[in-house]
């Protein structure tokens, strides 16, 4: 997708000269070469760790270049079961898939209301909401850690849920705020009209007119909340109840020692999958929505 | 519930003015009777999500400060109001001092190499096509833009386990490919074990994962220009830099300072990216930074009170990031531009 294509008069083409031409074509090399450098140093190391991720320990060492003798899945086998990433990445699932549904669920209930009701400490709600957001998790990790303790739902899944339901609503209502505020004032207002209540009005009229400016942030807090480390790593210490982060992490401690660098690139490579599908999937989607989210 | 003052049906027209419904307001206001259907409404809406969040995130944050001042241990019930003795204590640990001044490096280098870097790609992206006719993209730029967001999709800890294996001194990818070419010296060499890279080590890393959201985020602020402000510097006989350096610069400025804070938070806590490319610190403790002394204070030595000081000030220098971001913006005379997106 180039800038600005459109069809305009050509006219002023004749200003350059034959010279500058050769300056052209350069100045578009370098910039191709440029780009392409910093695209082989993306690609390189992911593709390096894949091949890496089919290779056994001893092929591993001998020569981080060498293919790997035959394609099998032996490291994923490995990684999957005796290094529980199996167990890991169900949780995560379960984990981030809950969080992510409450999230937007409450998010844009509270946006919602934020951005169409007035009533006393609204400003005040929001840029509570605004500080939520800048102030860092780790001021908070310490008491969190004893208010779940207390209300007893340390080391559980829903505990864990809860938590990531909590960080990520600033994020949330901060872009649907926007979005909520954008939709005509006519629609919520010919909906109770003809006889709809709050409820109904926002589940069977805004929600739906929402979801284009929703599934931008989903993606977000999607990508967010599955590469969260500290949350986990520092409420979520019952092992059975690891997520996909702490797996990865617990490699990083074992590193160096009878390491088996065969499953932890396997490891790497299962937790990668899934959030690059949908990248992948969805990548025009989330080009279109760093492009709203800029503007405000 | 009554209808007292505290109903959100006379809420509604406090908005304008302390007289409800005295003056004109600008959007349209009704008063909504208080049924069932509003008042259950008002309590799911707005009570559910606030009060998780004031539950889980606010009231923490509000502990902390107070747990800054005790010498609370985490384990025993009972502990003392100390003051600000624990701010004195960080005052005088050296290793502290020398995990702040770790934390200023990366908030310092990690977004001015990032921004430095996603500015010129998205530059040469957008308007680095051809130079005839109308300003351009360069052709088959989707690939490089797709490209260069991969690594934004990684989870950051597996970003710094993947590094760490690649910089690893006798697997690693570097110390292969730096042999391959002859440079024996490079055979082992322990790029995370040495003072002198360990840190630039950990910066590549984060800035290897940043580079392309913001890039993607200013190719997005650039498109945002209109055409015409292009046609004309081009008319008036601007190339390339020039355009950069007139046009799209003065215009996404605001762009540039969201991106600048952002990265400075995400350099202050760096955590995940230090943790998992040297969990001690590294050498000397050249990579120590802030929040791995917090968590260390916190969950291994058990002394709460002190790493809640660490967590004030970690928020401090924060708060002092952003202010100084905005200042210099403003200094730079970044509220006069007109048309920039605010």
């Amino acid at each position: 997708m180039s800038a600005h294509t459109e069809s305009a008069p050509r006219s002023q083409v004749r200003m350059y000269s034959r010279g500058r031409e050769g300056a052209d074509r350069r100045v578009m090399g370098i910039a191709h070469v440029v780009l392409a450098i910093w695209a082989i140093i993306v690609i390189f190391p992911m593709l390096w760790t894949l091949m890496s991720s089919f290779k056994d320990n001893t092929e591993i060492i001998s020569s981080p270049f060498a293919l790997p003798g035959s394609v099998n899945f032996d490291n994923y086998v490995t990684a999957w079961t005796q290094h529980n990433i199996g167990l890991y990445f169900i949780n995560t699932v379960i984990v981030v898939g809950g969080a992510l549904f409450l999230v937007m669920l409450l998010g844009a209930m509270c946006s919602y209301i934020l951005a169409r009701y007035e009533f006393p400490g609204r400003m005040g709600i929001y840029y509570l909401m605004l500080a939520g957001l800048t102030f860092p998790i780790f001021l908070a990790i310490v008491p969190l850690f004893f208010v779940m303790e207390n209300l007893g739902i340390r080391n559980t899944l829903p505990g864990l849920i809860i938590v990531y339901v909590a960080f990520a609503l600033p994020f949330t209502v901060f872009f649907l705020y926007a979005f909520f505020r954008s939709l005509p004032v006519e629609m919520s207002e010919a909906a109770q009209v003809d006889g709809a209540g709050h409820w109904r009005t926002f589940f069977q009229v805004m929600l739906p007119m929402a979801v284009p400016g929703m599934a931008s942030v989903a993606i977000f807090n999607f990508l967010g909340l599955w590469n969260q480390f500290l949350l986990p790593v520092a409420l979520n210490t019952r092992r059975e109840n690891w997520v996909l982060s702490q797996g990865i992490a617990s490699f990083v401690s074992q590193a160096g020692y009878r390491t088996d660098f065969g499953s932890m690139f396997a490891a790497v490579v299962i937790t990668v999958i899934p959030v690059l599908v949908i990248y992948v999937i969805f990548q025009r989607r989330l080009q279109g929505s760093v492009a709203q989210g800029t503007m405000k | 519930m009554t209808a007292t003052s505290q109903d959100p049906g006379r809420a509604l027209a406090v908005g304008a003015g302390p007289t409800p419904g005295g003056r004109k307001a600008p959007r349209r206001r009704r008063r909504h009777p208080l049924t069932l259907d509003y008042v259950s409404f008002f309590v799911m809406f707005l009570g559910l999500p606030l009060g998780l969040f004031l539950v889980f995130v606010i009231w923490p944050f509000a502990q902390a400060a107070y747990y800054s001042l005790t010498n609370w241990t985490g384990f025993s019930a009972d502990f003392d109001v100390i003051g600000v003795s624990n701010y004195l204590r960080l005052f005088n640990d050296e290793l502290f001092r020398t995990a702040v001044w770790n934390s200023a490096r990366l908030a310092l280098v990690v977004p001015l190499v990032t921004i430095s870097i996603a500015l010129i790609f998205a530059s040469l992206i957008t308007v680095g096509g051809s130079a005839k006719g109308n300003i351009r993209g360069l052709a088959g730029s989707d690939f490089y833009r797709v490209v260069s967001f991969f690594p934004y999709a990684i989870p950051a800890i597996v970003i710094a386990l993947m590094w760490r294996l690649i910089f690893d001194p006798n697997i690693g990818l570097i110390n292969g490919v730096l042999t391959a070419f002859g440079l024996g010296q490079f055979e082992s060499y322990p790029w995370l074990g040495r003072v002198a890279t360990a840190m630039p080590v950990t910066m590549f890393v984060i800035i290897w994962g940043m580079v392309g959201f913001y890039m993607l985020l200013f190719i997005a602020a650039i498109k945002g220009v209109p055409a015409e402000t292009f046609e004309a510097a081009r008319l008036d006989g601007a190339g390339r830099w020039r355009t950069i350096r007139s046009i799209i610069l003065p215009l996404i400025r605001n762009n540039v300072q969201t991106a600048w804070i952002y990265l400075g938070i995400i350099a202050l806590d760096g955590f995940v990216y230090v943790q998992a490319l040297n969990p001690t610190g590294g050498p000397a403790n050249s990579t120590l930074v802030m929040s791995q002394y917090l968590f260390r204070t916190a969950f291994t030595d058990g002394r709460f009170g002190l790493a809640s000081a660490m967590g004030v000030v970690l928020a401090l220098v924060t708060l002092l990031f952003a202010a100084i971001v905005f200042s210099v913006n403003r200094a730079l005379g970044g509220r006069d531009e007109k048309g920039s997106s605010g």
